[in-house]
């Protein structure tokens, strides 16, 4: 039990807080910058809901990533629907992927529920090629300009993609808190636990998994929606592995099972490469070392490390 | 050309495929079956290899099947050298502990990706076959270095069979298997054993791919399909079971160079994939998995 609750909403508040105030501050290529990165932290949070409170390390969330991507990209494309539609359209989309996946995948443990989900996640990216007809294949697809209006606003535009992203991350952090904080939350940590255990306590590891699954997909559906929508553009490169390797690298940097972590993960993450960039071309180095860093040294991620030594209290 | 042969062609291309595969994917199944790791720098092994097959033809001068030759015997030799030290220096510290070994495995991917993009660079090159010889069939003309990859791949699958099966060091690799603490405790060094093994493996994956670069062509990022196929072959197979991989090798081989020419590669490697998910979800032990 953490008997911190002033605290702690006091300190994820303070942090969206500090982060709508930036929109008026910051330079415009860090601007846009910081927009992505909320947008993928969203990602992020949702891996870190499966693998950081559950212990579920799945390789396939690029597919629910893309399905929300694909969900309100296609919507709009051949549906005519306008932005909300399509954004809530996105989210449902990636929360039922998670559902089909989670009920044949959750049948499995450890490694083969890696290696499940991986499998689906490569036979969804395959499909996309192979339907290129309809998803744009390889080329993708531009998002229609009508499709990104909201209120009269378009979504790509600087201002209100800044706030929208901020919006979205904001809510997704209040939800993930609160998920945490309820005795759900203690359920999902139990099975990470010990799962034999959980079972004989009476809770149904089964139906726990694909509901933490389902609200996995929720967050990476609403954030793969947003990120086509407000990026304008929709591609299959979206669905490759690359993309169900990067949420698990920026929780394991941010620190898995911890709120501010995959926000954390994804703003250093991406601002070594940005920063890396100007002095490399090597990218695929900083990943690889970075992963390989992390796992031998430090496997708790840096929040992680904060809460060993200073902050108990870190949900 | 009417169905016959064409099929026969089919199943000529689907065998070249399956003998490569089958190398590969016995690679990643030691691996596996012994140490218990997932290897998913498994497919950059055999990238480094047929890069490295590139560099040695290149630097060898005379006729194609001296640099070739040197190929062979030295790209194996290499990788199985970098594979060693990536078991020393990062496997080994992380007790092989099964995830994280997975997430180091794919960091180690990202490096070895971009080691060779940086030194070798982003297009695809080809690499001489030692030698060019057309087989003439009454339908059709067929490359005579395609059966020589066939025949070269049974020939080291039997030679690892052998070791496996025949020898003290097969021996002690298969006690290691069946019971790390117990080897241990017999006087085993464990940690050596793991090491060869996981050279053992990726040095497999290397004469896979110097073997196949004469008709591929080498390129950084071709680890990704051999990668995805040789999971699903192992799998199919039933982890750490050679004689099922074997089986498997042949069986994906050959569909999925029928379904290739006759529907698409892609829609080969859907059904695949979907096939490997569901093997796993409702049949662990693999198709022709013995234990476990």
């Amino acid at each position: 039990m953490t008997p911190h609750p002033r605290k702690i909403w006091a300190l994820h508040l303070a942090v969206i807080g500090v982060l709508l105030a930036l929109h008026w501050v910051l330079p415009a290529y860090h601007h846009t910058n910081l927009a992505r990165i909320m947008v993928m932290s969203v990602f992020a949070m949702g891996y870190n809901i499966a693998f950081g409170y559950t212990g579920l390390l799945s390789l396939g969330h690029a597919l629910l990533f893309a399905a929300g991507m694909y969900g309100a990209g296609l919507g709009g494309q051949y549906l005519h629907l306008s932005a909300l539609p399509t954004a809530l359209l996105g989210t449902l989309a990636g929360a039922v992927m998670a559902a089909l996946i989670g009920a044949l995948a959750l049948r499995t443990k450890g490694v083969s529920f890696m290696i499940v989900t991986l499998m689906f996640a490569q036979a969804g990216y395959l499909s996309i090629l192979y339907f290129g007809a309809v998803t744009g294949g390889d080329e993708g697809l531009v998002v229609r300009p009508e499709a990104r209006v909201l209120a009269g606003l378009d979504l790509a535009a600087d201002t209100p993609r800044y706030l929208l992203a901020w919006a979205l991350f904001g809510l997704a952090m209040v939800g993930n808190l609160a998920l945490i904080r309820a005795p759900f939350g203690r359920v999902m940590v139990a099975m990470r636990e010990n799962e034999d255990r959980s079972r004989m306590l009476g809770y149904d590891p089964y139906r726990t998994k694909l509901i933490v699954m389902v609200a996995s997909g929720l967050y990476a559906g609403a954030a793969g929606a947003m990120f086509g929508l407000m990026f304008g553009y929709v591609g299959a490169s979206f669905a490759t592995i690359q993309y169900s390797i990067l949420p698990m690298l920026w929780v394991l940097m941010g620190g898995a099972g911890v709120v501010l972590g995959p926000f954390i993960g994804t703003l250093l993450m991406f601002y070594l490469i940005d920063i890396s960039s100007s002095y490399t071309t090597a990218n695929l180095f900083v990943v690889g070392i970075a992963l390989l860093v992390l796992v031998l040294f430090a496997p708790r991620g840096l929040l992680g490390l904060v809460r060993d030594r200073w902050l108990p209290w870190l949900p | 050309m009417t169905f016959g042969p064409f099929l026969l062609l089919a199943l000529m291309e689907g065998l070249v495929s399956a003998a490569t595969l089958a190398l590969t994917a016995v690679g990643l199944s030691l691996v596996f079956g012994v140490m218990r790791v997932v290897n998913v720098a498994h497919g950059e092994f055999f990238m480094l290899g047929a890069v490295g097959a590139w560099f040695v033809t290149q630097f060898v001068p005379g006729p194609p099947w001296v640099g070739f030759a040197a190929a062979l015997m030295l790209c194996p030799l290499l990788v199985a050298g970098i594979a060693t030290l990536a078991d020393r220096l990062v496997l080994r510290r992380l007790n092989y502990n099964p995830e994280a070994t997975i997430v180091a495995t794919i960091g180690l991917l990202y490096i070895f990706q971009q080691a060779a993009l940086s030194f070798f660079g982003p297009d695809a090159r080809p690499v001489p076959a030692p030698f060019t010889l057309r087989l003439q069939f009454p339908w059709f003309g067929y490359s005579g270095y395609k059966l020589f990859v066939v025949a070269a791949a049974a020939l080291i699958l039997a030679a690892v069979w052998w070791l496996m099966t025949r020898t003290r060091a097969g021996l002690i690799m298969r006690a290691t298997q069946s019971d790390r603490a117990t080897a241990q405790a017999f006087g085993i060094d464990v940690n050596r054993v793991y090491s060869s093994v996981f050279a053992l493996g990726a040095g497999l994956a290397a004469v896979a791919a110097v073997l196949i670069v004469p008709i591929s062509q080498a390129h950084y990022l071709m680890g990704g399909d051999p990668l995805l196929l040789a999971f699903i072959v192992v799998i199919i197979g039933g982890l750490g079971s050679l004689r099922g991989t074997l089986f498997a090798a042949l069986m994906i081989g050959l569909s999925d160079g029928v379904i290739s020419m006759f529907f698409s590669p892609t829609l080969a490697k859907i059904l695949a994939t979907l096939l490997v998910a569901m093997v796993l979800v409702f049949r662990p032990q693999g198709l022709f998995g013995d234990r476990q």
